[in-house]
């Protein structure tokens, strides 16, 4: 049985967003406003406002408030989404550690902006960076119809009864929350079906009046370890259950997106390039190009950052001769990219190779074909056994 | 592929008109990107929008750097000394101004289609909203999308009297622009 | 690694504010123009207790805009009670 084939219509990363979550038919929907996830908070408003979207929508005065009220409503048994990006995100900070400890299957659509400290408008990934030992699942999208379909696969995901943990869908700002871009959306008695397999599953601990039980009681000694080892065992599933979600939304909507990673051109490749979100886009352009010259490069595209996905990217890496990571936010402390040191870690198992980091597209910064192009180049000399430069600041090297 | 700069002002309806290039685009079957780069955003800034269609999904999410066309809303960002930069060799350029020019702006540049859209757009609409009418403009000089399919995507924006005096604007804009080719 | 030379100039996020700030030239903004109507105006001061950037002059018995940091944002004239002031199109003072 397949889903119907949905209506093309022109749209932004945030319109996407919007619809993703509206046909997921929310209970509670608590968002606050801002740049550049706005049209998010708008688009949801204007469906309630039509009658398409019948939740709660809860007019909060801050984004603490949006990801308290949020918790709380999975935490009695409904479905919950919200929005944010940046500053929004580490507003309500605490309110995040508390979802992700309570084990509350929020799904939240992050419009990646820089963080605080240097006040910027602008896309950077340091904001899903920063929260990324908040112990959330956490993943990145590519395109428009990506963020809609990974949307829809979050809740599924969230609120599965193996997982029970909040989502949260990256997706870069200004180059994807305004990009607009025809997207097919699902028709909604299709979505209805997809996520059906949640209602046979068994009911998950909830806030009920009839049977009254205690949340959040303080864990001590080893009562803490062992929700924290849950919690992370929890982490651990995701992965399988993530390929499984994507598989079968493949075969049910016929769009299907590789689950923990996607590999571009990496069966026969010698050397690879990994990295995330929009840049991903431009990358394949660039890997076509070089490829018709002969170079034997290969793409990862990382859609989930956590849990990090070790196994699957071990054995896409491992064999390979240099492998060159392009972070769009920077690790304070170890002077590098962040994706690239976490794969670092996977050195003994992958093998000592050339891996080379880029920090480029900070601040709206363009991660153009050039700057790809300079990478693989890099990457390729590494390969080659010739020396290489360990961390580049594309955009602030002398070179033209 | 065919990749499209528009350039203007805060309020001036750059976003707009890209957007609803991108939805006659689709409407005739083409895969299509389109994505504003501004700084602070407030009336009058710089806006700049980047559009993309081709007959196979768009991979790249970068702004455009070697547009075949500029779309020029604001007469006065003539002045701006990257306005041509890496324009392609046969490029064209659509320009709301009152003045045909009398000599090539740029070597690169080998088709030019001029419309006063500030005035038609006075004229139909009340208000300096010059958009449409360059859309229309768009549509004749280039042939790249059909008339029909930007009349259409006008109305998913705009309904009733607002929406009658802009399909003004975008005919208008169709029929009045002035063509100037060099070698 | 070789870093091209730097073009900020402090450590942190710092801008000068002795200079930039108080020349920013927000007249070039404008779209539109407030043009007062000596007569009717009763010189109350709402308008320059209202003006964002605080550029309303003070005449001798009316006020006017200072073009040169007026962002023809209107407040003025939606503040004013005797309805004196008037928003035209800056293209109408152009050449």
């Amino acid at each position: 049985m397949k889903a119907k084939q949905g209506e093309l219509k022109v749209m932004t990363g945030n319109s996407a967003a919007a619809y993703g979550a509206m046909l997921c038919r929310p209970d509670v929907v608590a968002s606050y406003p801002i740049t550049p996830q706005t049209e998010v908070v708008e688009q949801l408003s204007k469906f309630h406002a039509d009658g398409i979207l019948d939740a709660e929508m809860i007019e909060v005065e801050g984004e603490n408030s949006a990801m308290n009220a949020c918790a709380a409503a999975t935490l009695a048994g409904g479905r919950a989404f919200t929005a944010t990006s940046s500053w929004g995100l580490v507003y309500m900070y605490d309110a995040v550690l508390q979802a992700a400890g309570f084990r509350a299957p929020v799904v939240m659509a992050n419009v990646n902006r820089e963080t605080p400290g240097i006040l910027a408008v602008s896309s950077g990934q340091q904001d899903m960076i920063q929260t990324r030992d908040a112990g959330w699942i956490q993943l990145i999208v590519e395109n428009s119809q990506e963020i809609l379909d990974t949307i829809i696969m979050a809740f599924r995901l969230a609120e599965d009864y193996d997982i029970q943990l909040p989502v949260m869908v990256n997706y870069d700002g200004f180059y994807l929350s305004y990009l607009a871009e025809g997207v097919r959306i699902p028709a909604r008695e299709d979505v209805d079906r997809f996520l059906a397999v949640l209602k046979s599953q068994p009911q998950r601990t909830i806030l009920d009046p009839a049977k009254p039980i205690g949340a959040g009681s303080h864990g001590i000694l080893t009562e803490f370890m062992e929700l924290r080892y849950k919690h992370c065992a929890a982490l651990e599933r995701a992965k399988n259950k993530l390929d499984e979600i994507d598989e079968e939304f493949g075969e049910f909507f016929g769009r299907s997106y590789g689950g923990q990673i996607e590999q571009y051109r990496m069966e026969d490749a010698r050397f690879v390039i990994l990295t995330s979100g929009s840049a991903v886009g431009t990358a394949r352009t660039v890997v076509d190009a070089k490829r018709a010259k002969g170079l034997k490069v290969g793409l990862i595209k990382l859609r989930m950052f956590r849990p990090f996905p070790q196994e699957k990217l071990i054995k896409a890496i491992k064999g390979k001769k240099a492998v060159g990571i392009i972070d769009r936010s920077v690790n304070f402390g170890w002077n590098c990219g962040p994706i690239y040191s976490e794969l670092r870690a996977l050195t003994p198992e992958i093998g000592n190779m050339p891996m080379l980091s880029f920090i480029d597209g900070l601040a709206n910064i363009d991660i153009t074909k050039p700057h790809i192009e300079r990478v693989i180049d890099d990457v390729y000399q590494a390969s080659q056994g010739k020396s290489y430069q360990a961390v580049t600041w594309i955009p602030l090297e002398e070179r033209e | 592929m065919k990749e499209i700069r528009f350039h203007g002002r805060g309020g001036q309806g750059a976003v707009l008109a890209a957007r609803m290039l991108a939805i006659a685009c689709v409407a005739e079957g083409k895969c299509v990107a389109s994505f504003p780069m501004y700084g602070f955003e407030r009336r009058g800034a710089p806006v700049v929008a980047f559009t993309r269609f081709d007959d196979k999904p768009i991979m790249e999410k970068t702004q455009i750097y070697n547009p075949d066309c500029l779309v020029v809303i604001d007469p006065g960002l003539l002045k701006l000394p990257t306005l041509f930069t890496g324009l392609n060799p046969n490029g064209t350029l659509i320009l709301n101004s009152s003045r045909v020019f009398e000599k090539q702006p740029n070597e690169n540049l080998k088709l030019a289609g001029v419309v006063n859209a500030t005035q038609i757009a006075v004229e139909e609409v009340g208000r300096d909203v010059p958009n449409t009418c360059l859309l229309g403009a768009f549509a004749a000089v280039t042939g790249w999308v059909s008339l029909k399919s930007i009349l259409a995507s006008v109305g998913e924006y705009f309904g009733g009297d607002v929406l009658k005096k802009n399909l003004r604007c975008v005919e208008r804009g169709y029929n009045e622009v002035k063509v100037t080719k060099w070698q | 690694m070789a870093i091209k030379k730097f073009s900020t100039k402090y450590e942190a996020a710092w801008s000068d504010a002795d200079q930039l700030l108080l020349c920013l030239d927000t007249g070039t903004w404008r779209t539109k123009r407030p043009v007062v109507d000596k007569e009717k105006c009763s010189y109350c001061g709402l308008c320059a207790i209202y003006c964002p950037p605080q550029c309303m002059i003070t005449r001798v018995d009316f006020f006017e805009p200072n073009l040169d940091f007026c962002k023809g944002c209107g407040i003025c004239a939606k503040e004013c009670p005797r309805g004196a002031i008037t928003m035209l199109p800056e293209g109408d003072f152009t050449s």
